[in-house]
């Protein structure tokens, strides 16, 4: 299937972004947060939460979450959306390590500039 | 009528106890007289273990303070030993040469511990484990680290043992018998003890005998030497192998003594006017070192003492072992013998152990390893003399197994008799504590702690007082008594600030992993308390973990709602120049800095700076000789002063070059909040010290010190510290509270917060009275201060933490493509 064939987007080495941290990838649709976590794993969402537009790459990282640093609002970094008590969700982009590099998916990254 | 007299010799608990029940029936009855040998007030010798290792420190365990004294008219004398006992003229004389009279005398020497006469026992190092003094030697003795052997594995030798091994030390115990506790325990409980012992690393060997205690050329203790030749070196030794009552003076005085001091059942000496009470009494031949028959004992003089009659008969004893994280309960007697019976249930991987004695269908002894919850339950039965056939097929399982009922661990104490015994150090049965809770509308375990003294003393009935309140008070009871940190542990801040030092845990993963986090890597809410937990307890070891900093003390900057920053520079005591103004100036056109205004703290602040601009904002403002106003920080923000003598008609002192070198002191330094400090140079006090975190106002005398005022949620003027005379010692007094506050506060938490929590008069005993403590509290912030006084700034300048400020990729449309 077409949604499997991803094409990926290198965007720096792992070792770029701290663990239990964030890099900030800018697009033309926006920044982009990059996260890894404390084992490794990376996630991207769009670096603005719902809630008052706070920038979730500055937050703090911990398991596969992230909080605002603004309000502190709670996001899964797998599916974007908010935990607890409140509503919301971060558009996701899709990412993956391959070889010591971290890459994005192109079909999201499209999908948010035709946006 | 003027009050007869009451003379107690000795301070220990169960003389405590037996004032508290006498007050309680009738305040005025006597004029009471303590002689205590110790240099202090009462306190609960129970928790000295916990002060060993560390989870507790004195102040947590004293019963009664100097007030309670003052306020029930009793004279204490502390530091004074009783020599003498003059039973014709009915009076007691002290070592320090006081005199007393009494028409009734209680002695309440309690016991000393039995020194094994092995050569060398006089040594530097070897110690016994009786009271704070020894505690306090120990505790000197593990900051040097190395190895500490203790004598004995009953009892108070185990609780050594853990203790120094948690304050860092090697332990060796060497027992004399086969296996541990031998007297309250059977063979397998005792190895699945040894087994935990060593498991923790403690080295336990059985069956040894100490042959001499070995010098190392000083008089100090250099190790010691077993029979069969092993030697084993160590830095102390400390005999642990029980206690003698301790009735030389009771002797002397021609009163009959066995073992102990010979009582009737109404606890009367020989001689009419004179009681004795506690360790130091031998009654139907039995002498008693647990607290529980000591506080019967203390109720029973209280009586007769008011002109009843009760009688005192003799306990059944039940002991635990307070190790944390090792549950040991223990009662009765469980020999084995042709006539007696037993139940057993072992469970291997949960390390559980289980053993009842039985006799003529009733419970005569029960030994508990690795859940001891039903102890109370058998004890009980025991003391009750229950039949238990009934229930002999389930008995061994518990409470919660019988009559089919289910396994909710409230129903178990639900059904309790009224008069079970939930506390037995105190004596509190079930009713009195449900009736209390209920009568009084209590519903803290505090409260229900100082209304009926259930689990007050040991603490080791708490989980069933709690179970208790949970039963009676349905869901009006809260019992997160302490509040937890987070959602990721249990624990309350205090609980974690106290392990991480007891436990000496240096890393987040390991307090996540030693205190049993329930999430993977924390939470927003405790990894920052985390990281300035151990920052201010290991200043010198732990490194900073900038990944569980709040992005403002990331970056050092303050986040704003669009996104971009703020950068406040430090004006040393809010003073600044031509050249510092210009430079700010020329920063500000450079950068295209939105917005510049001046702060409550006597700064400039530049708002709306790009994250990307920071390092070049600082490169030029270094250059002017800036850092870092640390503006964003949990820790010192400004000290902002008056002019003082250098320009003001009314200035009594030099407000600015304090408040200047106060800051030049303490800037850098994390604390749990933010800490906001002035310097006024009267008392019209234009730089409003009064309502700061920590304020000095200068007066012609010198410099009043206030301290825990706040002017933001809160509205609060300020609590006077002291009044010091010179600058040094203002400098000394302020470093000290605000060390005090980092080592005790919660994170986020306020000084004004912490203040109330802890109380003003504790906070100026340890800063303005002991010169010890204040003394010791300055040099710690000396010492954390040579770790923190790094300009943040001129390091990101140069290059630290580059991928903060530099996005990762910048993706065009075609790249993405």
């Amino acid at each position: 299937m077409n949604a499997e064939l991803k094409n990926w987007v290198a965007i720096g080495d792992l070792t770029d972004i701290p663990r239990e941290g964030a890099r900030v990838v800018k697009t033309d649709a926006g920044c982009i947060a990059v996260f890894r976590t404390v084992d490794d794993e990376v996630f991207a969402l769009d670096d603005r939460c719902p809630h008052k537009g706070g920038p979730l790459s500055q937050g703090i990282v911990h398991g596969t979450s992230v909080t605002c640093p603004l309000h502190n609002w709670v996001f899964d970094l797998a599916t974007g959306l908010a935990t607890g008590a409140d509503e919301g969700a971060v558009p996701v982009t899709a990412a993956k390590v391959e070889g010591g590099k971290v890459l994005l998916a192109a079909d999201d990254l499209a999908r948010r500039s035709a946006n | 009528m003027t009050k007869q007299k009451l003379v107690i010799i000795g301070n220990g608990m169960a003389p405590g106890r037996m004032l508290e029940h006498l007050f309680d029936q009738d305040k005025d009855a006597y004029d009471v007289t303590i002689f205590n040998a110790e240099p202090r007030v009462n306190y609960n010798r129970l928790m000295l273990s916990p002060v060993l290792s560390g989870e507790k420190s004195y102040e947590d365990i004293i019963t009664h303070g100097d007030d309670w004294y003052t306020e029930h008219g009793v004279t204490l004398h502390k530091s004074a030993r009783v020599l003498e006992i003059d039973r014709s003229a009915k009076t007691v004389t002290s070592e320090n040469g006081i005199t007393a009279n009494y028409d009734k005398l209680v002695i309440a020497t309690g016991s000393n511990p039995f020194i094994i006469p092995l050569p060398g026992k006089d040594l530097n190092g070897v110690l016994t484990y009786r009271d704070l003094d020894d505690v306090d030697q120990m505790l000197d003795a593990a900051k040097d680290g190395g190895r500490a052997i203790v004598i004995g594995g009953g009892l108070l030798g185990l609780e050594a043992a853990a203790g120094l091994k948690m304050q860092g030390m090697e332990v060796t115990v060497l027992h004399l018998m086969p296996t541990l506790m031998e007297r309250q325990l059977d063979p397998a409980a005792g190895f699945l003890l040894e087994e935990e012992f060593k498991r923790r690393g403690i080295d336990v060997r059985t069956k040894a005998n100490s042959h001499e205690i070995v010098d190392d050329g000083a008089g100090n203790v250099k190790g010691i030497r077993l029979d069969d030749g092993t030697e084993i070196e160590a830095s102390i030794v400390v005999m642990a192998v029980g206690i003698r009552p301790s009735a030389d003076l009771a002797k002397t005085a021609g009163l009959d003594v066995n073992r102990g001091i010979l009582v009737d059942d109404t606890m009367r000496t020989a001689d009419p006017d004179i009681y004795a009470l506690g360790e130091c009494v031998e009654h139907n031949g039995q002498c008693y070192g647990l607290v529980a028959p000591l506080y019967e004992m203390a109720e029973v003089i209280a009586d007769n003492l008011l002109g009843g009659a009760s009688g005192y008969s003799g306990s059944v004893t039940a002991t635990k072992l307070k190790v944390t994280g090792v549950d040991l309960y223990s009662a009765g007697d469980f020999a084995e013998g042709e006539d007696r019976e037993e139940i057993v249930l072992r469970d291997a991987s949960a390390g559980v152990y289980k053993r009842l004695v039985l006799k003529d269908n009733k419970i005569i002894g029960a030994v508990l390893y690795g859940e001891t919850a039903d102890g109370p339950w058998f004890f009980d039965l025991l003391k009750k003399q229950s039949d238990v056939s009934e229930m002999r097929e389930t008995l061994i399982f518990g409470q919660a197994y019988q009559g089919g009922a289910p396994l909710d661990p409230t129903a178990a104490v639900a059904a309790l008799p009224d008069d079970a015994e939930i506390c037995g150090c105190n004596g509190v049965c079930k009713s009195k504590i449900v009736g209390a809770i209920k009568d009084k509308g209590l519903t803290t375990l505090d409260d229900v702690r100082a209304h009926t003294k259930a689990s007050a003393s040991c603490g080791t009935c708490t989980g069933l007082v709690e179970q208790l309140m949970q039963v009676t008070l349905g869901d009006a009871y809260n019992p997160a008594a302490v509040t937890p940190m987070c959602g990721c542990t249990h624990l309350g801040h205090s609980d974690v600030r106290r392990l991480i030092k007891s436990k000496r845990l240096k890393t987040i993963p390991a307090v996540m992993q030693e205190l049993e986090w329930t999430s993977s890597g924390g939470c927003a809410k405790c990894r920052p308390a985390l990281n300035y937990y151990l920052v201010s307890d290991w200043p010198d070891e732990y490194a900073d973990d900038y990944q569980s900093r709040f992005i403002n003390e990331r970056v050092h900057a303050n986040i704003q709602k669009d996104g971009t920053y703020s950068v406040v520079p430090r004006m040393w005591g809010g003073m600044t120049s031509s050249t510092e103004l210009r430079a700010i100036a020329d920063v500000v056109d450079k950068f295209n800095i939105p917005a510049v205004k001046c702060t409550g703290g006597q700064r400039i602040d530049m708002l709306g700076i790009k994250k990307e601009d920071l390092p070049a904002v600082w490169a030029d403002l270094g250059k002017a000789g800036f850092v870092s106003g640390q503006a964003y920080a949990k820790g010192l923000r400004t000290v902002k002063t008056c002019v003082g003598t250098d320009w003001c008609r009314f200035g009594t002192q030099d407000s600015t070059g304090l408040g200047i070198r106060i800051e030049k002191f303490m800037w850098g330094s994390w604390t749990p909040a933010k800490l906001k400090l002035a310097v006024s140079g009267c008392p019209r006090n234009c730089a409003e010290a009064t309502c700061k975190d920590i304020g000095v106002v200068c007066v012609d005398s010198g410099f009043e010190i206030h301290f825990a005022g706040a002017a933001g949620l809160d509205i609060k003027g300020t609590e006077v510290l002291g009044l010091v005379t010179t600058e040094d010692e203002a400098l000394e007094h302020i470093v000290a509270l605000t060390q005090m506050y980092r080592e005790q506060g919660h994170y986020l938490e306020r000084i004004y917060k912490w203040a109330k929590r802890i109380g003003y008069d504790e906070i100026r005993r340890q800063i303005m009275d002991d010169t010890d403590k204040r003394k010791a509290y300055y040099d710690r912030f000396v010492f954390s201060q040579k770790f923190a006084q790094v300009d943040p700034w001129s390091e990101r300048v140069s290059g630290k933490d580059k991928h903060e400020f530099k996005p990762m990729a910048v993706l065009t449309r075609e790249a993405a493509e």
